[in-house]
């Protein structure tokens, strides 16, 4: 099943509990016709909160940097003495 | 059990680098695949966009100090970069069981082959990722507003696509050969959302997906890669995966 059709799945079956809700008055008709736009604000907030959350703890190695330098001045010793062995060896 | 691994470890490996203007760093990481593959079987396959600065004469005197056998260079006549009408001739060349694709400019550092080799082996992955997003990988030389949209774009795509991965956007990727054809075969995109693509269409094809971390340096420091165009381009590209896949 391709996936937009499992979302738009999900979003029927919700839609059709909000009928539902609607129909059987569970919840005051008042807050039953406002729920879609709870669910689209909760939905935002939880994204901001994701995204709030992964700045917060977004992992960084800047030792990594250092240690690529590393890496390239060795590299580049190496390199050359191969070439110098491959040239005059 | 890790020297029992490695020694039972007949597979070869096709290691191929997209390369346009990487004078300068193309020997340093054929240097470093060399020091961290050991005792590995593999083969580094240079695809060179027709870089104007010379690419391709030291990928030349690489393969003089290295062997023909080892180093492969496969030229092409302009800048095409990644995308399904670009890459059947990547790996047609590849005698390798598994490819791995990275880039040349080393923010994908090759100490990391290793472990995407030993996770495979463990688990028997049709397909292992890099992760930048996780706490033992990284990132550095990325400015707060880089971060961010990073982390906006990843929480959309993880909303909307349920990709099963944590780093969508990466290219430091092993696969196993057989199914980088099956999954190339299907994809269209270009670009970083044509790495979005292949591992999203591989997810939703059931193949075994594994991660494993690592760190990425991005040594153009100070410039930014995602501007008002790429933003669009990105939001674009989850539409089209979000109704294709």
């Amino acid at each position: 099943m391709k996936h937009v059709v499992k979302i738009l799945t999900l979003l029927v079956a919700i839609t059709a509990l909000w009928f539902g809700l609607l129909q059987t008055s569970v919840i005051p008709r008042s807050h039953t016709w406002l729920l879609p736009i709870y669910f689209i604000v909760s939905l935002g907030c939880y994204g901001l909160l994701m995204v709030g959350i992964g700045l917060m703890y977004f992992p960084t190695c800047p030792q990594e940097a250092l240690l690529l330098q590393q890496d390239l001045k060795h590299s580049q010793f190496q390199t050359q003495c191969r070439h110098w062995e491959g040239n005059f060896g | 059990n890790n020297m029992e691994e490695t020694n039972k470890n007949k597979n070869k490996y096709s290691i191929i680098i997209p390369t346009y203007n990487e004078r300068l760093n193309i020997a340093l990481i054929v240097y470093l695949i060399f020091k961290h593959l050991r005792d590995v079987d593999f083969e580094i396959i240079v695809v060179d966009d027709g870089s104007p600065d010379g690419t391709q004469e030291v990928v030349k005197q690489l393969q003089q100090l290295y062997g023909e056998d080892r180093i492969l260079l496969r030229p092409r006549p302009k800048k095409l970069g990644l995308g399904m009408n670009c890459l059947h001739s990547w790996f047609e060349h590849a005698s390798g069981s598994f490819v791995v694709i990275m880039d040349a400019d080393l923010s994908h550092h090759p100490k990391y082959l290793p472990s995407f080799i030993k996770k495979q082996l463990e688990t028997g992955a049709s397909i292992v990722t890099g992760t930048r997003y996780v706490r033992s990988g990284g990132v550095h030389g990325w400015n707060l507003m880089r971060k961010l949209t990073s982390r906006g774009a990843n929480v959309l795509a993880q909303t909307l696509l349920w990709p099963g991965v944590s780093d969508l956007t990466g290219s430091f990727r092993l696969y196993k050969k057989s199914v980088l054809e099956d999954v190339i075969s299907s994809c269209v995109s270009k670009g970083y959302v044509f790495q979005m693509e292949m591992i999203v269409r591989a997810c939703r094809k059931g193949y075994h997906i594994e991660e494993v971390p690592i760190t990425f340096v991005d040594r153009v420091f100070g410039s930014s890669k995602l501007g008002g165009s790429e933003i669009v381009e990105y939001l674009k590209g989850l539409l089209y995966l979000l109704i294709t896949t």
